[in-house]
């Protein structure tokens, strides 16, 4: 490279001599041989290009970056085979799979601590302990959401069809099968069926009617009122004297053993209104009948659906919700069986 | 005729090269070799350089056996003394750099770019640099011969003992910057046993690398062709900014001293270069103020020495203001609008600042309200919310708070914090509240009501946050 050359071009400075003379001479970027090197094109009369090189820094870079790309193409999997429908699989022997395996092993791996304690303790344990509480409320999320939501709705609000709530809230503090972490264990583990027997032919439409203005006072108004309300005594008398106690209780406030509603409280499994609740009474729950209500929870435990775990961590995620109820005794201790104490 | 060629000029490509020829342009060609000089801006350069051995020691300084200062990322926290920051006052770190951009203006409308000659980790360091080169290589002289002759063993072995030095004090950088951000022994016990992580070898090799390169090898050339302060600050400084300025009227026409030259056909300045030989950046500060000037005063003093051994008073080159130059009426500080404008912006900026460090409080509470469902209703008829708390506990230890609530619905009655619920220190905690009211008392969908926490063991930490009771329409 010859010391007159363009001083911009390479990055080397010019001395006070030498710009001297190239200002002298008129033209500091031509050659020692009188001539300044283009590209030999011309335009508007007088304009041209130099020929100068691009700067070595420049030129490195772009070779490795050459270099680069082999290298890449040669590691990563990218040249495809066309005649056997395949492609080369590079030297690194790198996947999206095992990269995505080796992703989710690290996060296993912060997940593991609290797994392996929640697959030894019993769902009361867990729930006496507030880390592994925390835990299972934030991971439970996609379990509920993929297994319980479709019922029973994001964050168990419960969801309605046209005949009325099709599967129950589970925010509430009313449980037909108990609300304790126990309770909700054994029914999210074994499932539950409603039975109620359709009386469309054992009571008359009269009875039906008298029966369900009872049963709706008792919830509008209380029990002890309703009992002493004369609107709705011929309802009353059909209450005590038909089968509705042997199920509902003389008290109607259900059994917790058979499932069987409190019909007391303000909360209705399918619909509170006097149309709504003379359907139930006349059709029944899961009866056979073709109008009947729908009560059925699968079991989660058989077939293997979901594992003892996953089970235990929704027990806790349902259970916090908002209606869960304390169970007497709270076994804090790690128990060495994972069927919780009933 | 004149005016012919001055168009002829003006119009040709000849006329920019003539253009081209009058600029000293500094591409690094040549290495500066600054000639090092005594004198009072040398003495205070030395003076606020040492300031960065805080750099250096201030990591190994305890507090109440915890490092005193410490930025420590990977638990977002900000430990300065008794005081620790988390991210959620770090808004104070914006006014903070606010006040130190705008005194690094308020100093340069005063004084031009003092922070350049003076303090600039650049400047600093390159000082360092050539201090150590010329203490190996020897005076500028010497050192322009050394790096002409040929290689050989004494030049080889100058050349490995300068080279090592500067490495191990770009080390020294790198680990002292590090330790800013992990505690300092542990850094050192990780770093001897190799055991770093990869982002801290990664942080010490760019440190080493880019201390050895900008501050070994291109020194001035950062300053004029990396450093973007170099390029703004034309806009900071006007004309009564002082800096350093050859005085013009005084020096020319400059000459060589002669013996018996008449009285009143030369100016003071005698041609001696001493100037440009200790500009570490090898400008000539009698072409007027530049680009390269870092204002460090080393030519004042090398001229002021000049002009002692030449009987001629001192400040031919002095820190002067262009009007002060001119021969225009020189302002008082206090007449210098700009400044006052910076140092308003800084005494606002402190303000928040202040007001940020005292109001931190021990603890802060949101309290989110959940929104599917907006509400429960419980067998008795009752309305339930539920509400999750996040809570973070400032302090350095772990508190037990209570729950309680103002307004809300009568009769409502708090669920989850029958027990004081632990908060941890230094990060947040969240627990889930529910408050349920009989469904009677409530007279509208909407009722606002406002939660408060206290701890149990300091019932003067707590906090307090608005939110909303949700019912169906009454």
């Amino acid at each position: 490279m010859s010391e007159d050359q363009n001083p911009s071009g390479d990055g080397k400075g010019q001395t006070r001599a030498q710009h001297k003379r190239n200002a002298e001479s008129g033209n500091p970027y031509q050659s020692s041989d009188g001539g300044v090197t283009t590209t030999g094109h011309l335009w508007d009369d007088d304009l041209a290009d130099f020929t100068n090189p691009p700067p070595k820094w420049w030129m490195l870079g772009l070779a490795v970056s050459a270099i680069w790309v082999v290298v890449y193409w040669l590691y990563y999997p990218s040249v495809p085979i066309p005649t056997s429908n395949t492609f080369f699989k590079g030297i690194g022997g790198w996947t999206a799979i095992r990269e995505m395996d080796a992703d989710k092993s690290e996060v296993d791996a912060v997940r593991g601590k609290y797994e392996t304690r929640l697959k030894t303790l019993a769902p009361a344990a867990i729930l006496a302990d507030s880390d592994l509480t925390e835990y299972v409320k934030r991971s439970g999320k996609v379990l509920f959401g993929d297994n319980c939501a479709p019922c029973h709705g994001t964050n168990g609000v419960g969801t309605k069809d046209k005949e009325g709530l099709f599967a129950p809230v589970l925010n509430d503090d009313d449980w037909l099968y108990g609300g304790t972490i126990g309770d909700i264990y054994t029914s999210i583990s074994g499932g539950r069926q409603g039975m109620m027997t359709a009386h469309q032919d054992s009571l008359s439409a009269q009875q039906i009617d008298d029966v369900a203005k009872y049963v709706k006072a008792m919830s509008d108004e209380g029990k002890d009122k309703a009992d002493t309300d004369a609107a709705v005594a011929a309802g009353k008398k059909v209450f005590a004297e038909s089968d509705c106690t042997s199920c509902h209780g003389a008290d109607a406030r259900g059994m917790q053993a058979m499932g069987s509603a409190n019909l007391t409280d303000k909360i209705w499994r399918f619909d509170g209104s006097l149309e709504g609740i003379k359907h139930t009474i006349a059709y029944g729950v899961d009866s056979g009948d073709p109008k009947t209500r729908v009560a059925i929870m699968p079991s989660f435990k058989e077939a293997g659906k979901l594992s003892d775990t996953d089970i235990k961590k929704l027990a806790v995620y349902v259970y916090k919700f908002g209606g869960g109820q304390a169970e007497a005794p709270v076994a804090v201790e790690p128990a060495a069986s994972a069927v919780p104490a009933q | 005729m004149q005016k012919q060629t001055e168009q002829e000029d003006a119009g040709s490509v000849s006329a920019i090269y003539q253009e081209f020829e009058t600029w000293s342009v500094n591409l690094g060609d040549k290495t500066i070799h600054a000639k090092r000089m005594p004198g009072f801006f040398r003495s205070i350069k030395y003076k606020t350089g040492s300031l960065w051995l805080l750099f250096f020691l201030g990591p190994y300084a305890r507090w109440n056996g915890k490092q005193a200062v410490l930025f420590d990322i990977d638990n977002r926290q900000f430990h300065f003394f008794n005081l620790t920051v988390l991210p959620q006052d770090i808004w104070m770190l914006s006014l903070l750099l606010l006040v130190m951009a705008m005194t690094l203006f308020a100093v340069t409308s005063v004084a031009s770019r003092v922070f350049c000659g003076y303090f600039c980790f650049q400047t600093v360091w390159t000082d360092v640099f050539t201090w150590i080169e010329e203490k190996i290589e020897g005076n500028p002289t010497q050192r322009r011969k050394l790096d002409n002759a040929p290689w050989n063993v004494k030049k080889f072995r100058l050349k490995i003992i300068k080279h090592s030095i500067w490495l191990v004090i770009a080390a020294l950088t790198g680990i002292s910057f590090s330790i800013w951000f992990v505690d300092a022994f542990d850094y050192w016990r990780s770093l001897l046993t190799f055991r770093l992580p990869m982002v801290g070898w990664v942080t010490l090799t760019m440190f080493i690398a880019g201390t050895y390169l900008l501050a070994g090898l291109l020194r001035e050339q950062t300053c004029f062709w990396l450093c973007p302060y170099a390029r703004i600050q034309a806009v900071m400084t006007d004309s009564q900014t002082i800096m350093p300025t050859y005085d013009a009227r005084r020096g020319e026409p400059r000459g060589k001293l002669q013996r018996n030259a008449e009285a009143g056909t030369q100016g003071d300045c005698i041609d001696c270069f001493q100037c440009v030989q200790v500009c570490p950046t090898g400008v000539d500060i009698r072409e007027g103020q530049q680009l390269g000037c870092i204002t460090c005063g080393l030519c004042l003093d090398a001229c002021d020495s000049i002009m002692d051994k030449v009987g001629r008073p001192r400040g031919l080159i002095r820190y002067a203001s262009l009007d002060e130059i001119e021969g225009k009426p020189v302002k008082k500080l206090y007449q210098h609008t700009r400044t006052w404008i910076y140092i308003g912006i800084i005494l606002v900026a402190l303000g928040g600042i202040v007001y940020g460090l005292t109001h931190l409080g021990a603890m802060t509470l949101r309290v989110i309200p959940e929104r599917q469902p907006l509400f429960v209703r419980m067998s008795d008829g009752a309305i339930q919310n539920k509400y999750e708390f996040k809570v973070v506990n400032k302090t350095d230890r772990d508190l037990h708070v209570n729950v309680s609530a103002e307004g809300g619905v009568t009769g409502q009655i708090i669920l989850g914090a029958e027990q004081p619920l632990l908060t941890h220190h230094g990060r947040g905690t969240s627990f889930t509240i529910f408050v349920r009211a009989p469904g009677e008392n409530i007279k509208q969908e909407v009722t606002p009501i406002e939660f408060r926490i206290q701890s149990t063991e300091d019932p003067s930490v707590g906090a307090e946050y608005d939110s909303k009771f949700n019912a169906p329409k009454p």
